[in-house]
């Protein structure tokens, strides 16, 4: 009996639920949209030095060995060769960013975490890195070591 | 009520009356364990969660002392270990407990997987014990770098660069993970809010679940028992299997304080961003067999870069194992079921060969 008296109220009762259950859901978004906002860093500026005078000197770099230097933020390797050419790239390594260094007994660029090889082109040449290490522009004016980005 | 009343005195009555002491002394005198020759295994679970009780009043304890920023956190650990009375002692409780939990889990895990208890209807309990899993390794993860030291630095700028390959969603992740760009001071935060917060939240509330499913359900008889006959006897819960489980932990404890008192956790070299990554760095253990399968993917396969192929298959491979009680339908109609078990002693073999020779095979070669 008093289900039948329901019958016309059945849409009511829909209509009711489907807004209720709107509002849960719009309820929801209003309070994961900033939540999810607020858990994402917001960006920092990037360091835009595209130019480094090293505070190494030319001479204190023996032939047949390698130093990390800062980049702006970010770790590099100044690396002279048995040749003598001095050679700057980036030293974060391309497998999984890494800080790579300079082994004399290899004449190669590596990186300890998953013993990635790089010859002293910056390429990549054993093991799991899947490209070159960014290379840099090596400068040496009056006595001082400047490093550039490639343009 | 009378005759409890009669035994507690008033105090108990009274708390009875509110709290309803004597139901649950009724559901404890019913719960009944299983006696047949894979019993042993029903201890692993009770063990792991013995010392994830140690991690969590260890980690309140240190929590006293620790500074979570990178111009403090590697000298707030220094000075527990060096300065605070028995600092030492709390720490390599909570360092080697990590470890110990980390493998009765495992154990734990793979003989519930061996022994088909995830059958229906404990599809869930194995869901949430996979889950928990999942959390235990991110709190081995995050609780890795707090000590701000140059091996914690590097596992986690490779860890954290591994799910930033995952496709598509990766650099979001990678960076929503870091707090930033690269590992940084905000990343040592974010972790530390993940350390002691979130991870504790989320897997108290599903080790709630976890237990009361294993009180819902009762321990599982293993199908090959079952099949034989079923087990022979049951032991009470109360107090028989308790007090062997209190032998359990016991044990547990024993190890862990000599663990702890002969091979105190150490701390290293400060994080340094501009030295380069150390010869010879190697993740947690339980990373092991993971980082050593990286190490051997090449650069490049089936045209995708071969970080990228590792990780989705071991991405894949966890969800696999999270779905074993939906995918082994043998199982589940009550049959024998060789593939899935030869499947998990193929995992075993696995992590255990790939664990072993990444402590073996030359870091330099």
């Amino acid at each position: 009996m008093a289900e039948h008296a329901m019958e016309p109220d059945a849409s009511r009762r829909g209509f009711v639920n489907w807004f209720l259950g709107l509002s849960g859901v719009a309820f929801l978004v209003s309070a994961l949209y900033p939540l999810t906002r607020y858990l994402v860093p917001p960006p920092v500026a990037e360091s835009t030095a595209g130019t480094v005078t090293l505070p190494i000197k030319p001479d204190d770099v023996k032939p047949n060995s390698g130093q990390i230097f800062k980049f702006g933020s970010r770790p590099a390797i100044l690396v002279r060769t048995p040749a003598g050419d001095l050679r700057a790239f980036s030293a974060i390594c391309t497998h999984l960013n890494c800080t790579v260094q300079y082994r004399s007994d290899l004449t190669q660029i590596w990186c300890a975490c998953h013993n990635g090889h790089y010859d002293l082109n910056g390429k990549n040449v054993e093991g799991p890195p899947p490209r070159p290490l960014d290379s840099f522009v090596v400068n040496v004016r009056s006595n001082q070591i400047v490093v550039s980005k490639s343009a | 009520m009378e005759s409890s009343a009669q035994r507690g005195g008033k105090l108990r009555s009274w708390l009875d009356g509110r709290v309803g002491l004597t139901d649950l002394e009724k559901i404890a005198a019913k719960k009944q364990i299983p006696v047949h020759r894979h019993t042993l295994w029903y201890y692993l679970g009770g063990m792991t969660l013995f010392l994830f009780m140690v991690q969590v009043s260890t980690g309140i304890l240190l929590l006293l002392y620790y500074r979570p920023s990178a111009e403090e956190a590697f000298e707030s650990v220094q000075f527990l270990m060096g300065e605070v009375q028995f600092g030492w002692l709390i720490r390599s409780i909570h360092a080697w407990a990590a470890n110990l939990m980390i493998f009765t889990l495992f154990v734990h895990l793979f003989s519930v997987m061996l022994l088909k208890a995830y059958r229906p209807p404990r599809e869930v309990t194995w869901f949430s014990g996979v889950a928990l899993m999942g959390l235990a390794m991110g709190f081995g993860f995050t609780g890795y770098l707090l000590p701000w030291n140059e091996l914690a630095y590097f596992a986690t700028k490779v860890g954290t660069e591994i799910t930033g390959s995952v496709p598509v969603v990766g650099s979001f992740l990678g960076r929503l993970l870091r707090g930033g760009n690269d590992v940084t001071g905000a990343t040592l935060t974010r972790f530390y809010g993940i350390h002691v917060a979130i991870l504790p939240a989320t897997a108290t509330a599903l080790l709630g679940l976890h237990l009361y499913l294993v009180q819902r359900h009762g321990m599982s008889v293993p199908p090959a028992v079952e099949r034989a006959g079923g087990a022979g006897r049951h032991m009470p819960f109360m107090p028989n299997f308790l007090l062997r489980d209190l032998v359990g932990w016991l044990s547990a404890l024993a190890v862990l304080a000599a663990l702890a008192a002969f091979f105190p956790a150490e701390l290293g070299k400060k994080a340094d961003p501009f030295l380069p990554a150390p010869t010879g760095i190697k993740p947690e253990w339980y990373f092991m067999f993971m980082f050593q399968t990286l190490k051997y993917l090449p650069a490049h396969i089936l045209g995708i870069e071969g970080e990228v192929f590792g990780i989705v298959a071991f991405g894949l491979g966890g969800l696999f194992l999270l779905l074993i009680p939906v995918l082994d339908r043998r199982t589940v109609r009550g049959e024998p079921s060789r593939l899935f078990t030869w499947i998990g002693v193929a995992i075993i073999v696995y992590m255990l060969l790939f664990t072993f020779l990444g402590y073996t095979a030359s870091a330099t070669k």
